[in-house]
């Protein structure tokens, strides 16, 4: 455990010295919270104030950008060497994985702090009472543990930093394809099947059953839960037996 | 290719020589083997490291150097054999085997991100030292490898000197009883390649084992107490640098002559010259290539009124132990 937490600390400061990790991280998703609120989202009709429907898509694509940044720091230890350094050392194998998914949950809960706190501060108004907030909260950490275990292990598959950071754009691109940024029953015939049953509408789903005015569905809740477990497994799974391999 | 390698010879001395020491072994390794799909490149290989000693495995690009030390550092599993590192076997007791040892690779494996001193710190809390150690140890290390100035900024910033020596300061926080260092020097220019020399010399006066492995001749017979020349996944031979050099061609001074008369002359007046092997202008007279035996040769070709075109003085290098070893030049993959 402490052995997690030393390599925690370093990761931590990796992020912080890295501007463009910080930047897409945390500031992008605001930036473009904003475009959407204040730029394009006036022409939408989703029924309800643009900003609230907007903010807990905007919220899960926080959650998404900062993944490259996760998936070229896994690859980079694997490649430049310092793996090798960490692997003769009498020290757990798994702290150099636990620490960045560690290390990309909360990255992910600070960018989502702040995207909720601009939301705020641009007009939305939840209405969850504390156990929806708990409920959302627990969502979230579910979903940012989820994408964090199957970018390290998208990270540890990839042959170069580079390629690490471009494998994370279908996850990226995901959120964009569901229900974040328009009702997905306003979309193309297959486009509009497809956003259906991608896990992250009934995520979003769920997220907004939690944070606004209704009910929350059970049955996106449970898609929501069942998808972001299983995200996980296979990422976990695939990591440790990547790691394996190449370690 | 197999006649050459059959052409090796082993030093008989050493190894007998070494024999009462047995107990005190910091490495013991036999039979190893690593093949890497149908490329063998660990043939049965035997080692024998005694404690406080420098080891030196010397070979050229591709004999099977690195694979050695990933499969004695526990990085790598051998096919076959057993190794035993700090007393403890490398497949049972991995965790003991890797508290006991430290590894400096052949690339810095230092983190870029971080600061000099943070490298350190990293080290010292992956090895469970408490602050007011850590603090002592790594200022001490700063220090010894003349990296104080420059701690407190991104190892990214560090020259390759510097990046070598904090890696290599990284492996010493902890103390670790026995040090593997893989081509520590390829690639240093000549005052960093001094200045590692120097710290490797100070490490075992302190009692450390170090084991190293080289493809300069020089490097290992100025720090080995026994080297061993692989080659091909085997070792052709094993030594300390006295029994080795005798193996091998001492140096010797070449001619060049711009006339075949000339250089017929100059075979009859120097008795102990050969011609060279793919040059018909050029002989080879054994040499201990000083001043006073050079003027010498000099001085009998001009008795005799022998011109000679050029002349050069040549120390014999892995090339030449490869030669007389193998039957053929490191540089050549096939013979």
């Amino acid at each position: 455990m402490s052995d997690s937490t030393t390599m925690l600390r370093r990761n931590f400061k990796h992020t912080v010295r890295n501007p463009i990790t910080v930047f897409n991280a945390v500031l992008f998703p605001i930036v473009l919270l904003l475009m959407f609120v204040f730029v394009i989202g006036g022409a939408f009709d989703v029924g309800v104030k643009y900003i609230d429907y907007a903010t807990p898509g905007m919220i899960i694509m926080a959650i998404c950008y900062g993944l490259s940044a996760t998936a070229t720091a896994v690859n980079s230890d694997m490649t430049k060497g310092i793996i090798n350094r960490f692997k003769v050392m009498d020290i757990s194998r798994s702290a150099v994985l636990n620490a960045h998914v560690a290390e990309t949950v909360l990255r992910t809960l600070i960018a989502i702090a702040a995207i909720i706190a601009v939301a705020f501060a641009a007009g939305f108004r939840p209405t969850a009472s504390f156990p929806e907030w708990l409920g959302a909260i627990g969502l979230l950490v579910l979903v940012s543990l989820a994408t964090a275990w199957i970018t390290v292990a998208l990270g540890l598959f990839a042959k170069t930093p580079e390629s690490a950071g471009m494998a994370c754009v279908p996850l990226i691109m995901l959120p964009f394809l569901s229900s974040a940024i328009v009702p997905a029953d306003t979309m193309a015939a297959g486009v509009r099947q497809f956003a259906q049953y991608q896990p992250f509408t009934p995520i979003i789903e769920t997220l907004r059953g939690l944070l606004l005015p209704g009910d929350t569905s059970t049955s996106s809740a449970i898609q929501a839960v069942v998808w972001c477990v299983g995200i996980a497994v296979v990422g976990y799974v695939w990591s440790l037996s990547t790691f394996k391999k190449r370690a | 290719m197999s006649a050459a390698v059959s052409a090796a010879c082993q030093v008989g001395g050493g190894a007998g020589a070494e024999a009462h020491r047995m107990t005190s072994s910091a490495i013991t390794a036999s039979g190893l083997r690593k093949a890497y799909k149908d490329k063998v490149v660990l043939d049965g290989l035997d080692l024998e490291v005694a404690a406080g000693t420098v080891f030196s495995l010397l070979g050229p690009n591709g004999a099977g150097k690195t694979t050695t030390v990933n499969v004695l550092t526990t990085l790598m599993k051998a096919d076959a054999g057993t190794i035993r590192v700090a007393g403890h076997d490398v497949a049972t007791e991995t965790k003991a085997v890797r508290a006991a040892i430290g590894v400096t690779g052949q690339f810095a494996a230092v983190d870029e991100l971080l600061t000099g001193q943070e490298n350190l710190q990293l080290m010292a809390d992956l090895k469970g030292l408490d602050s007011g150690q850590s603090r002592r140890i790594i200022g001490d290390l700063l220090e010894q490898f003349d990296l104080t100035e420059s701690a407190q900024k991104l190892s990214t910033t560090y020259s390759g000197g510097m990046r070598r020596k904090l890696d290599l300061a990284m492996t010493l926080v902890g103390k670790p009883k026995i040090i593997f260092l893989d081509e520590p020097t390829t690639g240093l220019d000549p005052r960093s390649r001094r200045t590692m020399w120097d710290i490797i010399r100070q490490l075992v006066a302190e009692g450390t084992t170090i084991f190293l492995t080289t493809q300069y001749l020089d490097e290992a017979d100025r720090l080995a107490d026994k080297i061993a020349v692989l080659d091909q996944g085997k070792l052709v031979a094993e030594g300390t640098p006295a029994e080795l050099k005798r193996q091998i061609p001492g140096s010797h001074v070449r001619f060049r002559f711009t006339e075949v008369a000339e250089f017929d002359a100059a075979l009859r007046v120097l008795p102990d010259a050969t011609r060279d092997a793919e040059d018909d202008l050029i002989l080879h007279v054994p040499s201990d290539g000083g001043a006073k035996s050079v003027r010498s040769l000099l001085d009998q070709l001009d008795a005799h009124s022998i011109d000679v075109d050029e002349f050069s003085v040549h120390t014999p290098d892995l090339d030449d132990v490869f030669l007389a070893l193998t039957g053929r030049t490191s540089t050549k993959v096939e013979a």
